[in-house]
């Protein structure tokens, strides 16, 4: 079941707890990452949908937040990862078709694995609770058909 | 860069530093979890919702609102078809790709330059999604 043990899980776990919580108690805000994308878009759409409210308040936060996040894990390549800088051997087209199934469907349930996942579980929120079962039972069927279809990596 | 920009890029910072130490910024880990080989991301996604949870539950009780302002609101969401379907949708790509919008943005950070082209991609997914479907 673990393959590489768990501490480096459990310790990476804690950090984004903390860094969620910190973001919590100060500013209130739920620091969560799927909502980026539509908040962005913000910037160059006049669509309504992109220019609600709570998009047009979070817009820029939501940016400083994603470059925090690109910035942390640049500090963690530089500092102790054992591997340096680093490349996936994912082939691109299945990086752009998932991204794109990705953008789509993490906005229309709104939520992701952190807004669903970590925020929103913690929250105690059934509905966020229902979505991560759902896209983890989704996630394992559709990565192991790929596996079986032979594409690797 | 006004204090709630700072509180937000050092969580960033924090949140994205996590992910990369917690192996999540390799798609190739987070395939690994989704074929049944390696049970890590459940037990980083525990810890983590764990944190928040006191965070959520428990510090509210002894601090009457957040330091900068504000309040503090547990994250509800109302479950509809579009939370379920959505899920669906967001599975499908996750099991493709191995990819998801915080794990992408760090994957960046550790010099993955092909998941620019999954970045790319989600954005034009919310932007479809928004665009027709909003």
């Amino acid at each position: 079941m673990f393959p590489h043990g768990v501490t480096s899980y459990i310790l990476g776990g804690i950090i984004i707890g903390l860094g969620v919580s910190f973001v919590y108690i100060l500013t209130g805000q739920h620091a969560t990452q799927s909502s980026f994308f539509s908040s962005t878009i913000s910037y160059f759409s006049k669509i309504p949908y992109f220019n609600r409210k709570t998009y047009l308040d979070s817009r820029e936060w939501r940016l400083y937040f994603a470059a925090g996040v690109i910035l942390g894990a640049l500090l963690y390549t530089v500092t102790i990862s054992p591997d340096g800088f680093w490349t996936t051997s994912v082939q691109w087209w299945r990086l752009l078709i998932g991204g794109f199934l990705v953008g789509f469907g993490t906005r229309l349930s709104s939520g992701c694995t952190s807004g669903h996942g970590i925020s929103g579980i913690a929250s105690m929120s059934t509905a966020s609770l229902l979505a991560v079962i759902t896209f983890i039972v989704v996630g394992v069927i559709t990565a192991n058909i790929i596996l079986l279809l032979g594409v690797t990596p | 860069m006004n204090n709630r920009n700072i509180v937000l890029f050092v969580g960033g910072i924090v949140f994205g530093f996590g992910l990369a130490v917690g192996g999540m910024s390799k798609p190739e880990v987070v395939l690994s979890f989704l074929q049944l080989k390696d049970f890590g991301l459940i037990v980083l996604m525990g810890a983590a919702t764990g944190v928040t949870f006191i965070a959520i539950n428990v510090v509210p009780r002894f601090v009457e609102k957040p330091i900068l302002g504000g309040e503090f609101k547990p994250r509800t969401r109302i479950l509809n078809r579009n939370t379920v379907i959505g899920a669906v949708i967001f599975g499908v790509g996750w099991g493709f790709s191995g990819q998801c919008p915080g794990s992408a943005l760090s994957s960046l950070g550790i010099g993955n330059l092909p998941v620019l082209l999954g970045i790319a991609a989600m954005f034009l997914g919310a932007y479809v999604m928004g665009r027709f479907f909003g």
